[in-house]
């Protein structure tokens, strides 16, 4: 696992370049730069964009096809999962990065899925019944999570307040918000799930950085035994394993 | 064109439990068996990586992949059914070992109450104690008929246990091996159970408390509590398995091949006999016809009954009529329960599938029911699975499900919660049943199989009893603060519950209400054999697989005996 950045950090990187604004900093630096989360018509800088973290590298987008997107599911997985006085959130996780690979991937897809019609509404306990895959879902929900803040607040989903990030999550969660294909309800669940999935995954899939996730949890993570420990009444603190060996 | 292959003796389609037991016992007795599973062949050497949650846990891994063949779901006959999309309610097995791969390996033996259920509960409570919806039967053969079979099974696998539970049917042997560790999570629910007056007792387990040869020559190994177990294969060969047990034991014969890659899809049926099953090769897309002297359905509750309706064996169930026995008493299973919240932590993160502690004193007929409205109850236990960091994030009624306080309370509880779960007995109801459906198709051109199901009243008067007792034990553990499972509504295939299916292919003493014999014999067709829990008439109050290989290996001796002399077992 590369945790640090081997070149330069961020900050060095916004002091020497002297960027102030996102508008200038392309797709593929500013990944590890979300946190700053810098709206170029509004320099406002949202609370959950405030988190003064190192992020691991930039890694690239698989999936997302601008950071505008990159950045609304930033947010809408930080208010979901938030750093506090517990440990990092979702951005410093590296959940971001999470989605974009699965998204890219067999799960974006559904290639494990059955996916043939007729497509019908059904009841709630048929399950999903949408004919869109993960990524039009994300893609559309991205879309939608930004018109309605403009809607509401007059500015993209990434400038508004946390308040009202959670205001409109909220009203996604209550299935109060027009979607097509799919309702907002569930397109909600599936990014409340995919944030929990890149927050313990194994730090290979690229969230849970630094195993923080499990660090958190007090989950030690890829450990051969227990055998020796099981029976102990105290509670075990073990420094945690992942798949790939440090 | 379909290539006809040299006829064998058996051929077995499915390689999990049943398919394993029955290639084992027949390839041991000399007859020439052909095993064809859809799956991959995998083993202990491609486990070395398994600690992988989100590969195996989330996103199913080792099983079914739906995108080629899944199965409609309704609550009701007036319900449009529609496909289940993606695996969550139940996770079906795939390639070599089937289920028994990532199960977990609670090993039970069904009640001496749940094989003759009809005439016992007729007996103590009169005959409208159920009303006649509910379609309870006896299952045509007794415990003690199949005492040597569980046996046998306990041996072949190695289960670790202790014969302590006072109600249950007699054993003839103690297990082959001895418990696994009653850890600090268990002593909680030990010391909570006795003092209300209960009986605890080690679950049997399929993980190993110790290293075990079993009588074929096959080593197990012993568990080491690793905690990724259920929906994990062992990367020890600690968890029993058919991959790592009746498999070799087969293979070693000589007279056993598998075919994987190969998905059967009818079974050829001439006169009152069937002649062999043909199947596709999925990686070369061929056909072929493999002919059999005797032909055995190995392939899960689902595609058991999917390959005799599409294949035009026996009689379709309709529940307007009552008329026919195929794909009738579907049943499920009922999950009462609790969950603690406690104070102190606890190392919740370790753990194996089968490790843990059980009480039966509201299993079966083992309380007096006469003031209840319902019959049979379930096993209540704790376990220790090991809970894992995606799917374990407990948190209080009324605590968001997101944001900053969810984040808090899930971590905080991750560490400080248990639960207590109850395998819930299941009985028949005549609105829940099988058949094909008429719109949907899997990738073969096949219509998928579909399920019409719902919870009944008696589901519901079962779960909320027992889930009340659960609380008082959790209460009596300590937890800070106790919740019970909600009360059941309608069946909602969201969300993993159980893969514990049964039905469809149900056995009986009679033509007239069943699609096997005792035996697991067609009674339409003398050399097909039909195996699963798919032949429980109703589902009792534990995991089935300890009765579904005692049942797999009874048939296996009736399909020996019929290979010498032919005709109806019965
Ligand atoms: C996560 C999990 C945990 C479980 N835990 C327990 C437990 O603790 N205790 C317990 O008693 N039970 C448990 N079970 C249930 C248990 O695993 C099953 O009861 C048992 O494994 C079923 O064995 P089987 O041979 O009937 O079916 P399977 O294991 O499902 O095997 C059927 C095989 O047939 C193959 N097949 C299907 N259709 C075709 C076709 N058309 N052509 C060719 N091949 C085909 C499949 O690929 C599969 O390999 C668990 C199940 C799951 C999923
Ligand atoms: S808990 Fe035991 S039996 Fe289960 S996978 Fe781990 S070592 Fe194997």
């Amino acid at each position: 696992m590369t945790e640090k950045p081997k070149n330069y950090s961020r900050r060095d990187f916004l002091k020497t370049t002297g960027i102030a604004t996102g508008a200038l900093i392309g797709g593929g630096l500013i990944g590890g730069l979300v946190g700053l989360n810098v709206d170029k018509d509004d320099q406002h800088v949202s609370d959950t964009g405030n988190t003064n973290h190192e992020m691991g590298t930039n890694g690239g987008f698989q999936f997302f096809q601008n950071q505008r997107e990159f950045n609304v599911i930033s947010n809408a997985t930080e208010r979901i999962f938030p750093k506090d006085d517990i440990g990092p959130g979702a951005i410093e996780l590296g959940v971001p990065y999470f989605i974009d690979r699965q998204l890219a991937g067999q799960y974006g897809s559904n290639t494990k899925e059955y996916m043939q019609g007729p497509f019908a509404v059904g009841a709630k306990t048929q399950g999903y019944q949408s004919r869109l895959t993960r990524a039009s879902i994300f893609r559309q929900g991205i879309a939608v999570l930004d018109e309605e803040a403009n809607k509401r607040f007059k500015k993209g989903f990434s400038s508004i307040e946390a308040e009202q990030m959670d205001e409109i999550l909220t009203a996604f969660q209550n299935d109060e918000i027009p979607m097509t294909g799919v309702t907002s309800a569930f397109f909600f669940r599936l990014i409340r799930t995919a944030t929990l999935e890149g927050a313990y995954a194994d730090p290979m899939y690229g969230g849970n950085r630094n195993m923080d996730g499990w660090k958190m949890k007090e989950f030690p993570g890829h450990q051969m035994s227990y055998i020796n420990v099981i029976d102990k009444e105290k509670f075990q603190k073990i420094e945690p394993q992942p798949l790939g060996g440090m | 064109m379909a290539t006809t292959l040299a006829k064998v003796d058996v051929v077995v389609v499915g390689l999990g439990w049943t398919g394993g037991i029955i290639a084992a016992e027949c390839a041991k007795a000399g007859l020439k068996v052909i095993g064809l599973e859809r799956g991959r062949k995998r083993g202990t050497e491609d486990f070395q990586q398994i600690h992988d949650e989100y590969r195996y846990a989330i996103r199913y891994e080792l099983m079914q992949d739906v995108a080629k063949e899944t199965i409609t779901i309704r609550n009701n006959r007036k319900m449009p059914a529609l496909p289940m999309r993606q695996m969550s309610s139940f996770l079906l097995g795939d390639g070599l070992g089937g289920s028994g791969t990532h199960w977990n390996g609670h090993t039970w033996r069904f009640y001496p109450y749940d094989f003759q259920i009809k005439t016992m509960t007729d007996e103590k409570y009169g005959p409208n104690k159920l009303s006649s919806d509910y379609l309870l039967q006896d299952w045509g053969v007794t415990y003690d008929e199949l005492e040597p079979y569980f046996y046998k099974y306990d041996q072949t696998a190695g289960i670790s246990g202790e014969d302590k539970n006072p109600f249950w049917g007699k054993r003839a042997q103690d297990f082959p091996t001895p418990p696994m560790k009653r850890t600090p999570i268990l002593k909680k629910f030990e010391g909570a159970t006795k003092s209300l007056g209960y009986s605890p007792f080690m679950l049997p387990s399929a993980n190993l408390s110790e290293p075990y040869t079993n009588p074929d020559g096959e080593v197990i190994n012993a568990c080491q509590y690793c905690g990724f177990c259920e929906r994990f294969g062992c990367e020890y060969g600690a968890k029993t398995s058919p991959e790592i047990t009746v498999i070799p034991t087969a293979t070693k014969t000589g007279n056993f091949e598998t075919k994987f890659h190969a998905n059967v899809v009818e079974v050829i049926k001439s006169g009152n006999k069937v002649s062999g099953v043909k199947y596709l090769d999925t990686e070369s897309g061929e056909e072929f016809i493999q002919e059999a002297e005797v032909v055995v359905l190995a392939s899960y509750v689902m595609n058991n009954a999917k390959l005799l309706m599409v294949s035009n064996i026996g009689e379709q169930y309709d529940p307007e009529t009552g008329k026919g026995t195929l794909g009738k008493n579907y049943c499920y299973q009922i999950l009462p329960g609790a969950n603690g919240y406690f104070e102190e932590q606890m190392n919740t993160f370790m753990g194996a599938g089968a490790l843990g502690m059980t009480i039966d004193d509201f299993n079966a007929d083992n309380f007096d029911h006469s003031d209840l409205d319902f019959i049979h109850g379930g096993s209540i236990s704790i376990t220790q699975t090991g809970y894992r960091p995606i799917e374990t994030n407990p948190i209080q009624q009324g605590t968001p499900t997101w944001g900053a306080e969810f984040k808090k309370n899930s971590i905080y509880n991750y560490t400080r919660s248990l639960s207590i779960g109850t395998q819930g007995a299941s009985m028949p109801h005549k609105e829940n049943y099988l058949s094909l459906d008429t719109k949907y198709k899997d990738v073969y051109g096949l219509p998928l199989l579909q399920m019409t199901y719902n919870f009944t009243d008696q589901d519901r008067a079962l779960h909320k009893f027992i889930t009340e007792k659960t609380v008082n034990i959790m209460k009596e553990m300590g937890a800070k603060t106790v919740e019970g499972k909600a009360p059941i509504t309608d069946y909602d295939i969201v969300g993993y519950q159980t893969t514990h299916n049964t039905g469809g292919t149900i056995m009986g003493a009679s033509p007239e209400n069943s699609v096997v014999n005792p035996f697991l014999q067609h009674w339409d067709a003398e050399n097909l054999f039909v195996i699963g829990a798919g032949n429980f008439p109703h589902n009792g109050g534990y995991n089935p697989t300890g009765t579904v290989a005692a049942l797999a290996y009874r048939s296996a001796e009736g399909i020996i005996k019929y290979s010498k002399s032919g005709g109806s077992l019965v």
